[in-house]
């Protein structure tokens, strides 16, 4: 019999707010929930800005000059998890906390490429002169802040985090995996409690660069994503550092914790994104864990405003709505934005939040498809379709407390 | 099969292998113990102005307009097929577990990036808000898959066939064992009979080489480019960036014998242990290393005195090998000076992200041919390692039990001890 796996620990920062009252209020008990986008960053992209942080709080000032925007972002919000968890700053808890993080990277220094592309435009000879930048202009520090494995080696140092580290790269899928994966591992007893999550940082002109070859973003004035399919549809990206601490239930009530909400079940896949590809993953991983005849569950999906798999999520999530097998449901990327990486553990996070405020989040759209009420849910269910590729869900429970 | 602690057995059953020394495992195996050299002067691209020229790239599988994203792909959909033909199991794009891939992160290079801006309307701004508005007329998908993070995972599993969702990692030098326990670990839990744990790395290119260069990690000599590589020597000045790829088919051993498969040997100790003390540096009294020795040893409930040989980390920094060389030390105590010890990046260069994977296999291979691999380039003994480092010459001897070693920046480490199938 696998072990029951707890989230006992939450750490949340997004344009909505730091912390979890931030975005009870923002989400829940605010009577019109309302997004924080800046539309003047890259035009005509519009993004979820992070609200300002004081990054004192949890990273020394002499750590952040070693660390790029996303990184400092996922550092503070793994101090968050940690110390809303009651490990922070117990060392031997510390030691044998395994992190696992789903990472972004290659975060660019924006001025130094902007000489560099403009210099190579009358370089006589570009590769030595692409070298010769290269070598005068990139930080060392610079460096190390895109490597996806130093999120982690960051945490590791600032908040003395030193079992394992795995770092999984990936976008949305990476967030998945990393969760799925530190949930076995505690069910199967390899490793009593873990910190799991990502940032995403979306005031990062690479990664909407990036995206726009993609055509996957939304332009112009911010929708609520089942209102842009209408529209051709469109993700915004949205700054989030988003960590949660998972431990065995049994290690939890040796050191008299309570958790938010059980973690019941992680399944993942990745279909090539043929039509139809979505519907049918997010389907099976439903009937996987919330079986036909078993009770409603709500439902926070992660749907991203990308056409296709928006659709697809939307029209099987209409159909468990008919059925029964779901009552309602919420797209918190509606006012979170696209948080990539960060995306599964934030969603995951806010489920296990309703869970244990024995409430739920307001309607974020005028489609109507978002109907029902912000009475308790005993049982939420996470699901996710990647940006690019990648599906994966997650069942949370309520705990009796 | 039941190990030591009551757990499933995982054995490997089939490995692949692209390096420097050669396209597969046998032509990598037999310049290893001639004690070659696959460190070349760089030949793909101009490196006037750049400090560092020389590498161990596999130039026999570039091709123009490459970008290191594409070439990793390749490196490892050759490793893996090698292994899964070497296994003999699933189909040929259908391999029957999950996939577990150590990959460096990708990013979109110099060509793309200048040609994007190039093409670009010229606007207020940075270079950032041109390429942005180039992008959006572009909807480039080539571009764009480049630019995911997932790119090269997905481009291997969608060859080989692998089940679910492929997982790409990375914990820097450490990622090509992290693959592995990885797998280990799924099969220990019964989630899967069968798994495939790949490290890739092909990053030999200007802006990797530069920025590898200003964290003083490279040896700042390039000739001759055979001898610049020097772990243990008293003249090491750095490690000698470097390309490849290794695959290893991980399996329950029982459902391996069951299906009749050769047994090339049983991972039976995995441990990691994160540092917290410096972005590229170890803490000084070894703890985080000292540890990962303890936890790999502990966790296949094996003591210092069963193991025959040590592949070593041996990067060639002067600060790693004599951090490797303490650690080793202190939980192998005096017997730590007749236990062989060699580096396999004294000729293959370090492999960075793959480097794990590849020693593994060499530590198999260790295993299964009676050869330990030399360390060369030894002429100047360190007197703060008076380890047996297996100079500059292959030795026949006899080997059952092998602990590998990886240790990476960002305070990632990793070892895995390796036996010989039980008798």
């Amino acid at each position: 019999m696998a072990r029951e796996v707890w989230i006992t620990g939450i750490g949340l920062a997004s344009s909505l707010g730091e912390g979890l009252d931030a975005h009870w209020r923002a989400l829940a008990t605010d009577s019109t929930p309302t997004p924080s986008v800046d539309l003047a960053f890259t035009p005509p992209f519009g993004i979820h800005p992070m609200v300002p942080l004081d990054l004192e709080k949890q990273v020394p000032k002499r750590e952040q000059r070693q660390m790029e925007p996303w990184q400092r972002l996922g550092t503070y919000a793994a101090g968050l998890a940690l110390a809303d968890a009651g490990i922070a700053g117990n060392l031997d808890i510390l030691s044998r906390t395994h992190a696992v993080v789903a990472a972004d990277g290659g975060e660019r220094d924006v001025p130094t490429d902007t000489a560099i592309l403009a210099g190579l435009q009358n370089a006589k000879q570009p590769a030595p002169f692409l070298n010769e930048r290269l070598s005068n202009d990139l930080r060392p520090t610079l460096f190390l802040a895109q490597l996806p494995n130093l999120l982690a080696g960051n945490i590791s140092i600032v908040h003395k985090v030193t079992g394992s580290s795995r770092t999984f790269m990936g976008e949305e899928i990476a967030g998945v995996s990393a969760t799925e994966i530190a949930w076995r591992r505690i069910g199967a007893g390899q490793g009593d409690i873990f910190l799991v999550g990502g940032a995403c940082s979306a005031e990062r002109k690479d990664s909407v660069m990036n995206c726009a070859l993609g055509g996957i973003l939304w332009a112009g004035e911010h929708l609520p994503v089942w209102e842009r399919l209408e529209q051709g549809g469109g993700a915004m990206l949205g700054s989030a550092g988003a960590f949660l601490v998972l431990e065995a239930r049994e290690h939890a009530e040796a050191r008299g914790r309570k958790p938010y909400a059980r973690l019941v079940d992680v399944e993942s896949d990745q279909s090539r994104r043929r039509p139809g590809d979505v519907a049918a993953k997010l389907s099976r991983q439903f009937d996987a864990m919330a079986p036909a005849g078993s009770a409603p569950v709500s439902v926070l999906s992660a749907a991203t405003g990308i056409a296709q798999a928006t659709r697809e999520e939307h029209d099987l999530l209409a159909a468990l709505i008919a059925s029964g097998r779901v009552d309602r449901v919420r797209a918190v990327e509606s006012l979170l934005g696209t948080m990539t990486s960060a995306t599964f553990p934030a969603v995951a996070g806010l489920a296990a939040l309703a869970l244990a405020r024995r409430g739920f989040y307001r309607p974020l759209d005028r489609t109507g498809f978002e109907a029902g009420g912000t009475e308790a849910a005993d049982r939420i269910a996470v699901t996710v379709a990647g940006t690019w590729r990648g599906e994966g869900s997650a069942l949370l429970a309520a705990v009796e407390q | 099969m039941r190990d030591r602690r009551g757990r499933p057995v995982v054995a490997v059953t089939g490995y692949g292998m692209i390096s420097s020394l050669g396209r597969g495992v046998a032509d990598s195996w037999a310049g290893l113990v001639a004690g070659r050299s696959g460190v070349r002067r760089i030949s793909r691209f101009a490196t006037d102005n750049m400090r560092t020229t020389i590498a161990g790239a596999i130039d026999y599988l570039w091709q123009d307009d490459d970008t290191a994203m594409d070439i990793t792909m390749r490196a490892g959909i050759l490793a893996a097929e090698e292994a899964i033909a070497d296994a003999g199991i699933g189909t040929p794009g259908d391999f029957p577990g999950p996939m577990f891939a150590a990959l460096p992160p990708a990013e979109i290079e110099w060509p793309y990036r200048g040609e994007l801006y190039r093409g670009a309307p010229v606007i207020d701004g940075d270079a950032y808000d041109r390429m942005i508005a180039a992008a959006r007329r572009k909807n480039d998908d080539y571009g764009f898959r480049h630019a995911l993070l997932s790119f090269i995972a997905e481009g291997v599993a969608e060859k080989l066939g692998t089940r679910g969702a492929p997982i790409s990692l990375t914990t820097a030098c450490a990622s090509g064992a992290t693959s592995i326990q990885l797998g280990v670990e799924a099969i220990r839990r019964g989630d899967t009979d069968a798994a495939i744990s790949i490290g890739a790395d092909c990053s030999v290119n200007p802006e990797m080489m530069i920025r590898f260069g200003l964290l003083s990690a490279l040896s700042g000599t390039n000739d001759p480019p055979e001898a610049v590589s020097r772990p243990f020597d008293r003249e090491r000045d750095g490690f000698v960036i470097a390309e490849g790829a290794a695959a290893l088919v991980l399996e329950n051993y029982d459902a391996a014998k069951a299906r009749g498969a050769k047994i090339h040997a049983i991972v039976e100790g995995i441990g990691e242990k994160a540092d917290d003390f410096h972005r590229t540096r170890s803490k000084p009294d070894g703890s985080a290393v000292i540890g990962t020795l303890k936890i790999t040893l502990d966790d296949g409930s094996i003591s210092p005195d069963e193991i025959d040989y040590v592949n070593a980390h041996g990067t060639g920094t002067p600060e790693n090998d004599r951090m490797e060389a303490m650690s080793l030390e202190a939980v192998f105590g005096e017997r730590m000076r007749t236990v062989p010890i060699s580096s396999n990046k004294s000729m293959i260069g370090h492999t960075l992200t793959a480097a794990g994977a590849i020693e593994a296999i060499f530590s198999i291979k260790t295993i299964e041919e009676g050869i330990i691999p030399p360390t060369i380039n030894y002429t100047n003994p360190d007197p703060a390692i008076p380890f047996d480092v297996v100079p500059n010459k292959a030795r026949d001897a006899k080997v059952n039990r092998v602990l590998s070693n990886s240790f990476g920046f960002g305070g990632q480490n990793a070892c895995l001890v390796i036996a010989g199938e039980p008798a």
